[in-house]
């Protein structure tokens, strides 16, 4: 357990402390969480693994500002978030959180960067097309600015929602299952976008995902069970999904030379 | 989001779904062309009523016998028999006035030759023409020396000559009324129109002729009652001043005290209880037309409903993305408002078009006048308008406080 009256230090973007989460089923109370405390450093990667039912979906939704703690405190960036309004937690999302979803989640009938312009939109922001467009260009999809969703392959699709995620410059991106609808390749794509945007431009990611492999291109794993973080893992060389994908694409070519 | 934004959302919204929006939108459509329509022909008709009231002379003013009460029985208005011939002569020459037509009415059955109608027999005198607005068609009015010698002189309307003498002139014919025999000696030139009080269904004979021979009354004292006094006033600004001076001297004729033997009106007065009239009548058809707008204002509100259903899922994301509940609720509502706006508009087309289409159409013998104001398309415009905001508010509250996580996990 860690102490209450420790004041967060600025190298600090997530500090969770004791935080429970009660659900109301009818009759029935559900514990989702037990006092989970979590503290994440500015550019750290960290890949959060659980079974179902651990609690690892309510405390991705409390560090998404898209549910409140029943108790506890939950500071983001320095900003003390678990008694915020509903319009107050919009603005946070907006400003400090980049979200990418396993299903993508975008605007279908909107383009590429209609879709990566809406955080803008809802933020007032200037220049919002310019911003846009180099957040597009950024993972790659400088081409493809005005093609539809349904226009774009699963991997397009979640690059677009990464853009959308990185945007507004946020303080963290939260992505949950990124890669759960996507082939082993173009899994090593999209990890080697967060890598790259972690590691060069320093932005602080955070993802659930259940595939140990992907778990293992960072250098922190938590694993949650039962409602608290129950074990950590660290070490200093996780995987480069760079440098995978080169022997993979090695591989391809060997094949065909075979062939 | 600011709302040039939000309505290019709300199009992007209506072109998703062509063939519903457009089902949506005639509910209003029908609505706003009903409220038009209807309120134009209530206002036509108010504009011929007036029109025709108006064209009886606006400086008239009217003098008629007070009701009679006696043993304690009171009749109608217009039943006794104080106002005399007398009184009228006395009228000449008051303040304002510039001319006093008195009349006498019964009603008669007319002969020619085999061809008889039944019409309004007047008693007039020889102001009546000018005072009445009337213009000769053929031959002469009544003169003076007919009055002086009670002669057997008559004029016709212009709709009692054609039924009479449909093929010649009636001009220096007999025509007999009851039992008396006249000589037509002219033919009044047609006022137009029908319908209320009909002027060129008429027969007028020397008031003098009219009493001695047709319909005698004599009040107690002896006086030679007439029906109606028409008094024309120098201007329309006289007519107040008409009406004050007549009092006056009816009162002082009639040695009144207390209440008045006589009722005075003018053309305005007629023309204010008709409008009235009128005018609740366009209120009635247009409350009617309402009623298939709400309607059509609860169909919006279904589809609205139905619409926020499917696009729970984006409404998740835009909340995950930063919306708050009024970009949500401003979104939606924009939507609603902006299709019935456009059931309005083209609602107002339909209905401005079937009110020129039905204009002139007969009805009755009566062609239908319609008159589309631009109070009644502003006040449609509006009123769309305002139906689409009402019934958007509950689907829009609905969308706004969806919960980001439930609404993102919303297959």
């Amino acid at each position: 357990m860690m102490n209450n009256n420790l004041s967060p230090r600025p190298d600090e973007v997530i500090r969770i402390e004791d935080v429970t989460k009660v659900y109301t089923i009818g009759d029935m109370e559900v514990h989702a969480l037990r006092g989970a405390d979590l503290v994440i450093r500015k550019g750290e990667m960290v890949a959060i693994m659980g079974p179902s039912g651990s609690g690892k979906s309510t405390l991705m939704n409390i560090i998404g500002c898209l549910d409140t703690p029943t108790a506890g405190t939950y500071e983001l960036d320095g900003i003390d978030v678990s008694g915020l309004s509903d319009d107050d937690l919009a603005g946070i999302r907006n400003k400090k959180i980049g979200f990418v979803f396993q299903s993508f989640n975008l605007l279908a009938r909107t383009s590429a960067l209609a879709n990566v312009m809406l955080p803008l939109v809802y933020g007032r922001a200037e220049d919002r097309k310019g911003k846009a467009m180099r957040a597009l260009e950024r993972v790659g999809l400088g081409d493809r600015m005005d093609h539809r969703p349904n226009e774009l392959s699963g991997g397009q699709q979640q690059r677009v929602a990464i853009a959308r995620a990185i945007v507004n410059t946020p303080a963290i991106i939260l992505a949950d299952e990124p890669t759960g609808a996507l082939d082993s390749r173009t899994s090593e794509e999209i990890m080697a976008i967060f890598q790259s945007l972690n590691q060069e431009d320093g932005i602080t990611v955070i993802f659930v995902t259940h595939e140990r492999e992907i778990a293992e291109h960072t250098r922190r794993i938590l694993h949650i069970k039962d409602g608290v973080v129950q074990r950590e893992e660290h070490w200093d060389d996780p995987l480069s999904a760079a440098m995978r994908l080169e022997r993979l694409l090695r591989v391809e070519k060997e094949e065909e030379a075979v062939v | 989001m600011n709302i040039i934004q939000n309505l290019w959302l709300a199009l992007d919204g209506i072109k998703a779904n062509k063939l519903r929006s457009a089902l949506t939108m005639l509910g209003i459509i029908i609505g706003v062309g009903a409220v038009i329509v209807l309120m134009s022909i209530g206002t036509g008709t108010q504009a011929t009523v007036t029109s025709r009231i108006s064209s009886l002379g606006s400086n008239l003013v009217f003098v008629r016998p007070g009701a009679t009460q006696q043993g304690g029985v009171r009749t109608a208005a217009g039943s006794a028999i104080s106002l005399t011939l007398e009184d009228a002569e006395a009228l000449e020459g008051a303040d304002g006035v510039e001319a006093v037509a008195p009349e006498t009415q019964s009603g008669g059955q007319i002969v020619a030759g085999n061809i008889n109608v039944n019409n309004r027999v007047l008693g007039v005198t020889e102001s009546y023409l000018d005072v009445r607005n009337y213009t000769m068609a053929d031959g002469d009015f009544i003169t003076q020396q007919n009055l002086d010698a009670k002669s057997l002189v008559a004029v016709l309307g212009a709709n009692t000559a054609n039924t009479l003498f449909p093929d010649r002139s009636p001009i220096g014919q007999s025509v007999r009324v009851t039992r008396t025999q006249f000589r037509v000696i002219g033919v009044l030139a047609s006022k137009g129109g029908s319908g209320l009080g009909t002027e060129d269904d008429v027969v007028m004979v020397p008031i003098t002729t009219a009493m001695a021979r047709l319909s005698a009354q004599r009040n107690n004292s002896g006086g030679r009652s007439v029906g109606t006094v028409n008094v024309k006033a120098i201007s329309d600004k006289d007519v107040p001043i008409v009406k004050e001076s007549v009092a006056a001297i009816l009162r002082e004729r009639h040695r009144i005290t207390v209440d008045d033997d006589f009722t005075i009106t003018s053309q305005e007065d007629t023309l204010a209880t008709l409008n009235q009239v009128t005018g609740v009548f366009t209120a009635f058809l247009g409350s009617i037309a309402g009623i298939s707008l709400l309607v059509g204002g609860i169909g919006i509100m279904n589809i609205m409903l139905v619409s926020v259903t499917e696009r729970t899922r984006e409404i998740g994301i835009r909340k995950a993305v930063g919306a708050k509940r009024n970009d949500i609720l401003l979104q939606f509502l924009v939507e609603a408002t902006v299709l019935s706006l456009f059931g309005g508009l083209t609602g107002i087309l339909l209905g401005v078009g079937i009110s020129r289409l039905v204009s002139g159409m007969n009805l009755n013998g009566q062609p239908l006048n319609t008159v589309v104001s631009p109070e009644v398309v502003i006040l449609a415009v509006s009123v769309s308008a305002a139906v689409g905001l009402f019934f958007g508010i509950y689907p829009a509250s609905r969308a706004a406080s969806l919960h980001p996580i439930q609404a993102l996990r919303y297959e």
